[in-house]
């Protein structure tokens, strides 16, 4: 089905009710949103993904960035738009920062609130991170003896 | 209390209406929060997911909200109640489809909802009917330091608590209201209206987030910058900048249709009360349109006898897992359709209330 306005492929459908007419609207994204009828997502993190390839590092590069605790690379979150774990922000800091910056109307510190313990915080997730990625390797290889020291290793530390 | 008690009644705030209740339906805030030393969620494993949601179960059977707790595992809830809590704005349409270990707790009275695995391991969010972002932030403030009493979560210096999404960066928090804005619409100043919210860097999203349609006039603006500014900043900016404009926009087309459209205002009022009392078929879509429109009637006194809190009742009920819900069971969509229109004579007092 196409747009009524523009020929365009239609992805909104609507029903109006004029006059007691039953009106049947079909429209693409860019048509109703110039209605007023639907929003599309405000900060297309895609595209600004997209941009910063051409304006900060080379695509082979970029492609070599991967975090060691969860696997992410840089070219897998351009495709998902989710970062894999905590670690990730310092991984991908030099790229991470300009696309905040554009995201968060320039800022790109943390100025609100902290937790009551976050230097101790830090520090102990960072350490449960690395854990729990070598948990997961000891596991692949079926070296059970070492994945229950690391359990231990998590649990105490989780608890702590 | 299970969910059969929960949903048995429409939400406290949802009737109470609230401060400048007459633009503004409802106001909400919400923070994204994800546990240290735990990869986000499309990097957990299968176990650790079921860790995340056990962990985070726990936590919050030990929260005091509003009222008794209901923890609702959402694996083992069928698709309709899931819905359900869709349509009461208590989970995302996100989290009602995925198929991973997830769920939600619910304050009694509705108005906390603490999403788990979503986008990020909790989504904390505060309801209030009206414009009470104070209040809202008030409490979700207490709530997450309550929540770091038992749980650590991920934090950096620089960028503040680390989400899934970098969109959500820094303080994690969306602060957002419903604007019920039919008379923008009907002189035509909506898409100027929300190309003003944009320029403000304001998300605007129709009635259930992201990727919903703008059903029955009802818009959600909320902000977007979440880093390097303080919670109470976002607060006041939002409170103070953002939502007197819009509210004072739909106010000023509403006094304009009263005072150049007049008949015809009365006229699509009217009408949408008589098409509500006599249909015998009606979408929900067409339903809440025409709810939209008596809405807009009883807050300018083009109506009386029926009392707003009811309309935005029937905004409720008429969606289809409630409908279903009320009527205890399933329908197509064509029975839905009688249904609805049904229910509606009956409330609204029409014609052959009962066929």
């Amino acid at each position: 089905m196409n747009c009524d306005k523009c020929g365009k492929k239609a992805t909104i459908h609507l029903t109006e009710i004029v006059d007691g007419q039953k009106i049947e609207r079909h429209l693409c994204e860019d048509c109703a949103a110039a209605e007023g009828l639907t929003v599309k997502a405000q900060f297309p993190l895609g595209k600004l993904l997209e941009g910063l390839l051409v304006q900060s590092l080379a695509e082979h590069e970029l492609g070599e960035l991967r975090c060691e605790v969860c696997g992410m690379t840089f070219l897998e979150f351009r495709k998902q738009r989710l970062l894999g774990c905590p670690n990730d922000y310092q991984v991908f800091e030099q790229v991470l920062v300009p696309l905040l910056e554009r995201a968060h109307a320039g800022g790109s510190y943390h100025t609100g609130k902290i937790p009551l313990d976050a230097a101790e915080a830090e520090q102990r997730q960072n350490e449960l991170l690395r854990l729990r990625g070598m948990l997961k390797e000891a596991v692949a290889r079926e070296d059970y003896e070492r994945a229950a020291e690391l359990r231990d290793r998590i649990k105490e530390l989780e608890g702590s | 209390m299970n969910l059969a008690d929960l949903i048995r009644r429409p939400p406290q705030w949802r009737r109470s209406g609230g401060p400048m209740s007459d633009v503004v339906f409802s106001s909400r805030v919400r923070l994204a929060r994800n546990l240290a030393g735990m990869p986000f969620l499309t990097r957990c494993t299968e176990t650790q997911l079921s860790e995340v949601a056990g962990l985070l179960r726990g936590a919050l059977m030990r929260l005091s909200m509003g009222g008794e707790t209901l923890y609702v595992d959402l694996a083992a809830t069928d698709a309709v109640d899931r819905q359900l809590l869709v349509e009461r704005h208590l989970i995302s349409k996100q989290l009602a489809e995925t198929d991973i270990p997830r769920g939600v707790a619910i304050a009694g009275d509705e108005t906390v909802a603490v999403m788990v695995n979503e986008e990020d391991h909790l989504r904390v969010q505060v309801l209030r009917g009206g414009l009470r972002l104070d209040a809202c932030y008030g409490e979700i403030r207490r709530l997450d330091e309550m929540l770091e009493g038992q749980l650590s979560f991920a934090f950096s210096s620089r960028f503040g608590y680390l989400t899934a999404c970098p969109t959500n960066v820094g303080t994690g928090l969306r602060v957002s209201v419903m604007m019920h804005l039919p008379a923008l619409r009907l002189t035509g100043k909506l898409e100027t209206a929300l190309r003003a919210a944009r320029d403000m860097h304001l998300a605007v999203r129709g009635l259930y987030g992201e990727g919903t349609e703008a059903l029955g006039d009802m818009f959600q603006l909320s902000n977007q910058v979440t880093l390097g500014r303080s919670e109470e900043q976002i607060v006041a900016d939002f409170r103070d900048e953002v939502v007197p404009v819009f509210i004072d926009y739909e106010r000023q087309a509403r006094k304009a249709l009263l005072e150049h459209r007049r008949m015809a205002l009365h006229d699509k009022v009217h009408r949408a009360l008589a098409v509500l009392r006599s249909a015998r078929l009606i979408s929900s879509e067409e339903a809440l349109q025409l709810l939209s429109y008596v809405r807009l009637g009883l807050s300018l006194e083009i109506l009386d006898g029926l009392g707003v809190e009811d309309i935005n009742e029937l905004g409720l009920v008429v969606q289809p897992a409630h409908l279903q819900k009320l009527y205890d069971k399933r329908m197509s969509s064509a029975e839905r359709a009688e249904a609805r229109a049904a229910l509606l004579r009956q409330r609204l007092g029409g014609q052959g209330a009962v066929d």
